[in-house]
């Protein structure tokens, strides 16, 4: 298992990690339900963690590793507290559109 | 061929086209579970580069506790409908080019840097098995380790005071 990254190469992790995120940042901004935008924000988060694992394997070092738990951490906190936000926002407006949330507009 | 980068090719086509179909389904429920198999064969990505530890980590975190989550959440609001509007062409439209761009950019840049990278060695080192792991967590890592429960604990306390049904103060 040790010459894993010698037959795929990191360019492919490097390739699929980068197109992964850039279908987070497209469905952050393609859709209007807000469940759909943290989705988008998990598999973002998801896709830099791939790139630290490959990487961390590249560079023979744990700490890529380490890391990653603590971005997972986060991810759960965060997911959590903004749930929590949806929640009450439906709770107020009965739509979870985040197009409808425009009071600070002006 | 060889046998590895058959198996990273089947994995990585399983997790851009469930990615994929997580942004473009009209159902919420439908989009979670797309959503498990991606996290399910990012998983299958981590066990390929023989990081096991994390990859149940990410399976218990990402496909057990966060998922519930969201399907918790769909079906407390009852979500599960497919009469959402789009947005306006122009921002559709913005979207894509922005994908692509994004996609551009960021390829250019990974494939530029590679002198700064460095060359891969196998060394055939132990680095990554529980053992090592904990060892660098709880030596190195040991002060952010202990602020990432005080995070938590803080996320625990925020999010009941944020989905506790308000009081109507007349």
């Amino acid at each position: 298992m040790n010459n894993v990254l010698n037959q795929i190469g990191i360019e492919n992790y490097i390739f699929l990690a980068v197109i992964l995120f850039s279908i987070g940042v497209f469905g952050v901004l393609y859709r209007r339900n807000a469940i759909i935008v943290f989705m988008s924000i998990e598999i973002m988060l998801n896709a830099v963690n791939l790139l630290f694992v490959a990487f961390s394997t590249y560079h023979q070092d744990a700490q890529g590793q380490v890391f990653v738990f603590f971005s997972m951490a986060v991810a759960a906190a965060e997911v959590a507290v903004g749930l929590a936000i949806l929640v009450s926002i439906f709770r107020n407006l009965g739509s979870i559109d985040i197009d409808n949330l425009k009071n600070l507009k002006g | 061929m060889t046998p590895f980068l058959i198996i990273f090719c089947v994995l990585a086509a399983i997790t851009l086209s469930t990615a994929f179909l997580t942004v473009f389904t009209k159902n919420p429920i439908h989009s979670a579970i797309y959503l498990v198999i991606c996290f399910f064969s990012i998983a299958g990505h981590y066990l390929l580069l023989n990081s096991q530890f994390l990859a149940v980590v990410h399976i218990i975190v990402y496909s057990g506790a966060i998922m519930i989550l969201f399907l918790f959440t769909i079906m407390l609001m009852n979500l599960n409908k497919e009469n959402e509007v789009h947005k306006p062409r122009v921002t559709r439209l913005g979207a894509i080019v922005l994908f692509g761009l994004t996609c551009a950019i960021l390829i250019a840049l990974f494939v530029n840097s590679k002198p700064i990278m460095g060359e891969y060695d196998a060394t055939g080192e132990d680095f990554q098995s529980i053992n090592k792991l904990g060892n660098v967590l709880l030596n190195e890592y040991m002060v952010p380790f202990e602020f990432a429960s005080i995070l938590l604990l803080v996320a625990m306390i925020g999010t009941v005071l944020l989905s506790k049904k308000e009081k109507i103060q007349k």
